[in-house]
């Protein structure tokens, strides 16, 4: 019997994911349910309270993968506490009686693709090492491909005529990415949406609003932990730019990173430190309206980049609102502050102008 | 030429080898004032509402000194032994630098990142180049300095040993240095510790090596050397005490999942969890650690087996 494979959910990359099981290790995917109010409550209840956001997320989402008839968890590992999650998760299901697989990727080396294969093994003993190898290049094509579909969203679906159009033609994309065999099918999926989208009619002003969101890497990627803050802010009229994705194909190498922040930094703040304050100048420089920070409470690297950010924010007079997640977040909350910054936001321009 | 050490972070576990090295390149060494309320106060004015406690304990201890020395020294400390830092290291000097901007801080660093092969000793001798000093003169200071720092390390185990035996009932305190004997916050649990007529056992005094070996048989994958080595500390000290004592600063991010860790593993003692921050000092630990010593007295004196 194939294992029946999970992974925590992670905004939509769930596709790709299931695409390297299903198609790359002959192995089932469980495709966790959709994040709700219960999976918070489930990952809140059984985390260490002081633990972040992220790690009571995926607590959550691995419970109702099991629940859902996985019977293999894969957690990941990270530079910063997302290194510990997959043990301390694994220990806290144990305990609570379920029984698993656990494949803890936080003994492996990304880089090198090569330290990946003893994990293969658990999940398919019988895997075949080219088979993986076409679904990995197909995978990696759907990241990139959902990265650019969602960075022309993020810009344009502020401006559509047409309420819905963007949302539909990047739905329909995400249906043919989930059948697609091969990279040779992503591809084409992804020319066509991308052929469709620019398609749609919008009404983009000359100069319009442009904000920038930077952050910690779980918390702005997962639009169910930010309250899909990026197209709430986005169909009040705004572009909203994000260079943190999963491909990481928009950031800088570290070290032209680390040469263009010297300003503020002379070394290498740790984790997301430095392309969050790098994409941060950035914005600054090129005149954008405003920043949004995001991350999850208590998030040290992120925390260690404000006074940085503070200081960008003063130097090039760019307003920045800093957000912090916990399971605590009320959409209220949020929601008026995010309308207050956009007020601000545009009152600032109509001055300037 | 005078350097200012703030009595922060891992002042509380390298001092004895950075002020040695000073002095060996003859600078004077000026020191922050322990911790008070004030310094707790003022590095919070000077942080985020949401760095962690021992994070805003050095900013107060920073800016204390900014205008009492000629320069400021700020590690910066990456990987370190078998595993990561918290990140707070990693990014600590120019966390200093951004928040005093205003002040124009005059910071000497160096930096050690054991796996990007930054060892100790370059870190100290390119320290003792800012500083204006030869070579030669450097790697003497270092390896002078590297015997007083080792001396520390032996004494403090020796210290743990004794404490170990002492005929008392005890409390294995797994704690980071800088919050345990903090001034303001760790030391007054450590006298109510005493004042319990209990024994307190710092993890944190232990042989690193060994604690570092031992750590493997209670976690596989935990990232961080010092909490690895805390870890350890439990491994090899739990059967030897009556209780064990958690102390965080709030919200610290290795401690919120190593902590649940040694719950859920370390099942032959009962275990105290306490978390300080910024608004509520030590008040609430204080009730709460009273009454776990008071449990751990009746148990003892009901014959309780450990
Ligand atoms: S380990 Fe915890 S207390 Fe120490 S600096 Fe990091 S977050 Fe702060």
């Amino acid at each position: 019997m194939p294992h029946k494979v999970s992974f925590p959910q992670f905004g939509d990359y769930w596709i790709p994911f299931e695409h390297l099981v299903t198609r790359g290790l002959e192995a089932e995917y469980v495709v966790p349910p959709p994040m709700t109010k219960r999976t918070l409550e489930l990952g809140g209840k059984y985390s260490p309270d002081t633990a972040c956001a992220p790690f009571k997320y995926t607590l959550g989402s691995l419970i109702e993968a099991l629940e859902a008839g996985a019977d293999l968890l894969v957690e990941t590992g990270g530079a910063c506490r997302l290194g510990y999650y997959g043990e301390l998760q694994e220990q806290i299901l144990r305990d609570l009686g379920y029984s698993f697989e656990f494949v803890n990727l936080a003994g492996a080396n990304y880089s090198k693709p090569l330290t990946l294969l003893p994990f293969l093994k658990k999940i398919n003993p019988h895997y075949s090492l080219p088979r993986f190898a076409m679904a990995g290049l197909a995978a990696a094509k759907m990241v990139d491909g959902m990265d650019a579909v969602d960075d022309f969203v993020r810009k344009n679906i502020g401006f559509e005529r047409e309420a819905g159009a963007f949302e539909a033609a990047r739905a329909d994309f995400f249906r043919e990415l989930r059948a697609a065999a091969d990279r040779k099918e992503v591809s084409a999926a992804l020319s066509r949406c991308l052929e469709r989208m620019k398609k749609i009619p919008t009404d983009k002003p000359e100069r319009p609003y442009r904000i920038g969101v930077v952050g910690e890497y779980y918390t702005i990627m997962d639009p169910f932990s930010n309250h899909n803050l990026e197209w709430e802010l986005a169909k009040k009229g705004m572009v909203i730019e994000r260079w943190m994705n999963l491909s990481g194909n928009r950031l800088e190498p570290a070290k032209k990173v680390r040469e263009k922040i010297r300003r503020y930094t002379k070394y290498n703040m740790g984790v997301t430190c430095m392309s969050t304050i790098d994409c941060a100048l950035t914005c600054a420089k090129k005149g954008y309206d405003g920043i949004i920070h995001v991350k999850s409470f208590g998030c040290t690297p992120e925390n260690d980049a404000i006074p940085v950010l503070q200081n960008i924010s003063r130097d090039y007079k760019i307003p920045v609102l800093y957000l912090s997640f916990d399971l605590q977040t009320g959409e209220e909350g949020l929601s008026t502050r995010l309308e207050a910054f956009y007020d601000m936001v545009v009152m600032r321009k109509r001055a300037w102008s | 030429m005078k350097i200012g050490i703030p009595r922060a972070l891992l002042y509380h576990y390298y001092g004895p080898l950075w002020e040695a090295f000073f002095r060996a390149l003859d600078c004077e060494v000026v020191l922050s004032a322990p911790t008070t309320k004030a310094t707790v106060e003022r590095g919070s004015r000077r942080s985020i509402d949401e760095a962690c406690l021992s994070s805003k304990i050095y900013m107060g201890h920073a800016e204390e000194l900014l205008d009492r020395c000629d320069a400021l020294f700020v590690p910066r400390m990456a990987d370190e032994r078998e595993g990561i830092m918290c990140s707070k290291f990693e990014a600590l000097y120019d966390l200093t630098e951004n928040t005093f901007r205003d002040r124009r801080p005059a910071l000497v660093d160096f930096e050690i990142d054991r796996r990007a092969k930054k060892g100790e000793r370059k870190a100290f001798v390119s320290l003792g180049k800012k500083l204006g000093k030869g070579r030669l003169a450097s790697n003497l200071a270092y390896f002078s300095a590297l015997r007083a720092f080792e001396e520390d390390r032996s004494r403090r185990a020796a210290a743990l040993e004794d404490s170990l035996n002492a005929d008392k009932f005890k409390f294995l305190v797994l704690a980071h240095p800088y919050v345990i004997f903090d001034d303001y916050v760790g030391r007054p649990l450590v006298e109510l510790i005493r004042a319990q007529g209990a024994e307190p056992v710092f993890g944190c005094d232990a042989d690193f090596a060994s604690c570092l070996q031992a750590s493997y048989r209670l976690t596989e994958s935990l990232p961080w050397s010092f909490s690895r080595a805390l870890c350890g500390a439990a491994v090899l000290y739990a059967n030897r005490v009556d209780g064990i004592v958690l102390v965080s600063a709030f919200p610290c991010g290795p401690d919120s999942l190593v902590n649940e860790i040694l719950i859920r593993r370390v099942r032959n003692r009962p275990i105290l969890q306490l978390t300080l921050d910024a608004q509520d000092g030590t008040a609430g630990a204080e009730t709460r650690l009273e009454s776990f010593a008071d449990i751990i007295r009746m148990r003892r004196e009901a014959g309780h087996e450990r």
